[in-house]
């Protein structure tokens, strides 16, 4: 039960991760009705950028304004000399580009770091645990990543239900051309909700910097299992990130805690676990495939 | 204008059968080897480009059906030099003239039931749910220890056919070469069917073939099969030729490859795909002999091409054509 | 006379919306029934349920006596069922003659084979040059429907529909940006296509509608409030009310 709760943990922690990520996608996604790809680069970016700064000023802290910096800038780089032109364009032309980017920036980062992979202390304050439960025990850090993602989804509803500019960001999602009809200055609203999405991106990649190996192939690790959510919560839903990103997030995490061990009981000890791990790396496309043989459009979907 | 291309078809062909001895003479033997790949990879860019560029439908999943060819020719294999029986019921074996056949037939069932799904949505929860299915093949072969796990099956010998020594180098190539001719002549016959017009009628406006009677869905599917069959028949050539099946061949950037084939070719064009697979085949290995960091050159090359171009190489042929 | 096209109690809900509220209605053989209603009275939800596009919440659609309630698009077109679309809808990078080719190839079959030449079904080929040479496009056989006039295409949706010979059509909005000519003209067409099939027409060009119609239904708000002769229709006072009331002159 404790091992239970402690895996519920790990996947909320996992599933935060993945909203901030599909957060950023699915407004590209539903506002500007573009498929990018180089999303996962973004989260690289910001692990990369911070990873470094923090181990330059031996403060961590100093490394999440950098990441956050590093992503935005990359992603308003791209947005104004790649994405821009990829607007009216079909989804292959989209995805040709995008995979186009990956390559460049992860040869890029190879070229700045090297091949071997960066990793960064965690924070001092934060490298014990608690006791949450009796017996329980959990690393700080994780709880700070929930916490820190719990908190971004909030501030993501405010601005999205509470502004002007979420209202147009709604309105972008349900109906491009009403936007655009609005007489809003769309492009500005695109390159602001790039950027929003590049800092959610970035801001993922350093708090997952401390928990993982940061290196090159990292974005497109998480890319698939992030447009995967994308999908399952509906296409410019960011509610539907939010729920689609945990569920994923825990559904994910349980399989690959708990499967080996149960078929463990079923098959030798070694065929065992790479069956279960493969099992359980199938378990969030099957959840896709059968969302979208019930609802075709995801879980909230937007618009129609 | 006709005359002009048949005489352009025939010099190609002439090219293509007289390569052996070419790279022979320039003591270049690696580049049979690419021109083989480059031949299998046509196919299978040109097989989903049947669905994608005459169809509409842009599937991210190919690599499912082109490593699925390639890992029945692979388990075969395995269980004819074992001598051990598939799943206790078959015996194996390492004749192409079945395991090609066979593995255009497992390709063309998958196809059948990943198309019977994923056709139900459309856009982008098409192209995902595509990639979706290809990925959970990936990791159901990643994860089956029988067949060699993350490191795939060993062909140790190149499959039989009759009359014709397989394992000499050249002898493969052209193989693979009359399969690749026969599967063009075969892909261009289907385009100019009756249902290759109908295929291009659903491509340009669905609902408009539903008005007129047609059911879509069956179309596309049949599309969708046809499409697993070639990229099957791929697999498997590729599989011989390089004497290994792996789950590389299923994982998604090798879909996203094929994909970059198509549209480097020309999507929609018949010998398109096959330019875009030479194409970036030379590209990778060139570059690659200059940089380490080849796929820094590839992936501005790709950008350029995506921003600058529409059409791919056939449009930039087209183009260079019109103006002699 | 038999009713070819049979609705009854046909209701559809968006949400909180009806659009389309206890709808009943017959077309009966070499007629044209008129539906008119003024803009979001639900004439277009009410044509998706009838085409197959939609599937309404209650009631029955007959064709030809059989219940196609719940029958898809094709199978409605496979008994008898035509239509034209209110924003063309046609296969824009084909030549006219391809787009006749196409809904001929459709009704004749066989379009699963794969070792044919569609270039070759001759009987295709030549009976599509016989329907445009009939046909207002004579001439325009190899123009792109890309490069047609608007009035070009909404005859090209015409001979379509009439290729396969349907026995009740459903015309949206044949009239919509015509000029006064080219209305005219297609005025003319849909009269004559009376003897050959049943004609459910949707239309806001009351000029034609009073034309041509042997019938109309009223619609407001998803609902039926009349129904009658032309001169029914034009007497009625809750149809002026509903309807036609802001306009001074019915002609």
């Amino acid at each position: 039960m404790i091992l239970f709760l402690e895996q519920l943990l790990n996947g909320l922690q996992f599933g935060v991760m993945l909203f901030l990520l599909a957060a950023g996608l699915t407004l590209i996604f539903g506002i500007m009705g573009v498929i990018n790809l180089a999303h996962g680069s973004l989260y690289m970016i910001g692990a990369y950028a911070g990873t470094w700064v923090a181990a330059e000023t031996g403060s961590f802290w100093l490394g999440i304004p950098a990441a956050l910096a590093a992503a935005a800038l990359t992603g308003f780089a791209i947005e104004a000399l790649v994405i821009r032109r990829l607007y009216a364009r079909d989804h292959l032309d989209q995805v040709l580009a995008t995979f186009g980017l990956i390559l460049i920036f992860n040869q890029g980062i190879t070229l700045i770091f090297g091949r071997q992979p960066l990793f960064t202390k965690l924070p001092a304050a934060f490298d014990g645990s608690v006791e949450i439960l009796p017996g329980l025990p959990y690393p700080t850090y994780r709880l700070l990543i929930i916490a820190a993602g719990l908190l971004v989804a909030l501030g993501l509803y405010l601005l999205i239900n509470r502004t002007r500019v979420g209202m147009l960001v709604r309105a972008g999602a349900t109906n491009r051309e009403m936007v655009r009809a609005l007489g809003v200055d769309i492009r500005l609203l695109y390159t602001a909700v790039f950027g929003l999405g590049a800092l959610l991106a970035g801001l993922a990649g350093i708090m997952a910097a401390p928990i993982l190996a940061v290196q090159v192939g990292m974005g497109e690790q998480i890319l698939l299992a992030t447009f995967v959510v994308v999908v399952i919560g509906g296409v410019g839903s960011i509610r539907g990130a939010f729920v689609a990103g945990l569920l994923l997030g825990v559904a994910d995490t349980l399989l690959r805690a708990f499967l080996p061990g149960l078929l463990r009981q079923l098959m030798t000890g070694p065929e065992a676990d790479a069956l279960g791990i493969g099992i359980a790396s199938i378990g969030i496309y099957l959840l896709m495939v059968i969302v979208l043989l019930v609802r075709p459009k995801g879980l909230f979907a937007v618009g129609s | 204008m006709m005359r002009r291309s048949h005489v352009f078809a025939a010099l190609g062909l002439i090219v293509l059968i007289l390569m052996p001895m070419l790279t022979d003479a320039i003591g270049q033997a690696s580049l049979l080897s690419l021109v083989t790949r480059a031949l299998i990879y046509g196919i299978a860019a040109a097989s989903l480009n049947l669905v994608l560029g005459y169809g509409g439908m842009v599937s991210f999943g190919h690599a499912a059906f082109f490593g699925i060819g390639g890992y029945v020719v692979g388990i075969l294999f395995q269980n004819f030099s074992d001598e051990t029986l598939f799943l206790g019921l078959f015996p194996g074996t390492n004749q192409m003239l079945i395991t090609v056949p066979l593995a255009m037939l497992v390709a063309g069932v998958l196809a059948a039931m990943i198309g019977a799904l994923a056709l139900r949505t459309g856009g982008v929860q098409f192209i995902m749910i595509t990639m979706a299915f290809a990925q959970m093949l990936f990791f159901l072969f990643v994860s089956l220890k029988v067949y060699g796990g993350e490191d795939g099956i060993i062909i140790r010998k190149v499959n039989e056919l009759p009359l014709l020594n397989m394992k000499d180098k050249a002898t493969l190539y052209w193989v693979v070469l009359a399969v690749t001719v026969a599967f063009f002549l075969g892909l261009r016959q289907v385009i100019n069917s009756s249902f290759g017009a109908v295929l291009a009628g659903i491509r340009q406006n669905e609902r408009r073939m539903a008005a007129l009677g047609i059911p879509v869905f069956r179309y596309k599917l049949y599309a969708f099969v046809l499409s697993g069959m070639g990229a099957g028949l791929a697999g498997a050539m590729m599989a011989n030729a390089m004497r290994f099946a792996s789950p590389d061949m299923l994982h998604w950037m090798k879909s996203g490859e094929l994909m970059i084939m198509v549209i480097l070719g020309g999507v929609g064009t018949l010998l398109g795909p096959f330019f875009g697979a030479g194409a970036l085949l030379v590209l990778e290995s060139t570059l690659s002999s200059w940089t380490e960091h080849w796929q820094l050159a590839l992936g501005l090359i790709l950008l350029v091409l995506v921003l600058g171009t529409k059409g791919g190489l056939m449009a930039l042929i087209g183009k260079v054509w019109a103006r002699k | 006379m038999t009713a070819v096209l049979a609705i009854k109690g046909l209701r559809k809900r968006f949400g909180g919306l009806t659009a389309t509220d206890g709808v009943t209605l017959e077309v009966r053989a070499n007629e044209i029934h008129a539906l008119i209603g003024p803009n979001g009275a639900g004439k277009s939800t009410l044509i998706n349920q009838l085409c197959g596009e939609l599937t309404p919440d209650e009631g029955v659609i007959r064709l030809m006596g059989q219940d196609v309630t719940h029958a898809s698009v094709p199978a409605r077109v496979a008994l008898g069922l035509g239509r034209t679309f209110q924003i063309t809808s046609l296969l824009e990078d084909m030549t006219v003659l391809q787009n006749v080719g196409m809904a001929l190839q459709a009704r004749a079959g066989g379009n699963f084979r794969i070792w044919d030449r569609v270039a070759q079904r001759r009987k295709i080929w030549e009976a599509a040059a016989q329907i445009i040479a009939d046909g207002q496009l004579q001439g325009r056989e190899t123009a792109l429907v890309a490069d047609l006039s608007h009035g070009e295409k909404k005859q090209l949706e015409l001979l379509m529909a009439m290729a396969l010979q349907p026995v009740v059509m459903l015309l949206d909005e044949p009239m919509a940006g015509l000029g006064h000519l080219e209305s005219q003209t297609m005025i003319g067409q849909l009269r004559s296509l009376r003897e050959k099939t049943a004609i459910l027409l949707v239309e806001h060009d009351m000029e034609a509608v009073f034309a041509l119609a042997d019938r109309i239904s009223v619609l407001v708000y998803g609902r039926i409030i009349a129904q009658g002769s032309v001169d029914d229709i034009r007497n009625n006072p809750a149809v002026r009310d509903a309807y036609l009331g802001a306009e001074d002159e019915l002609c």
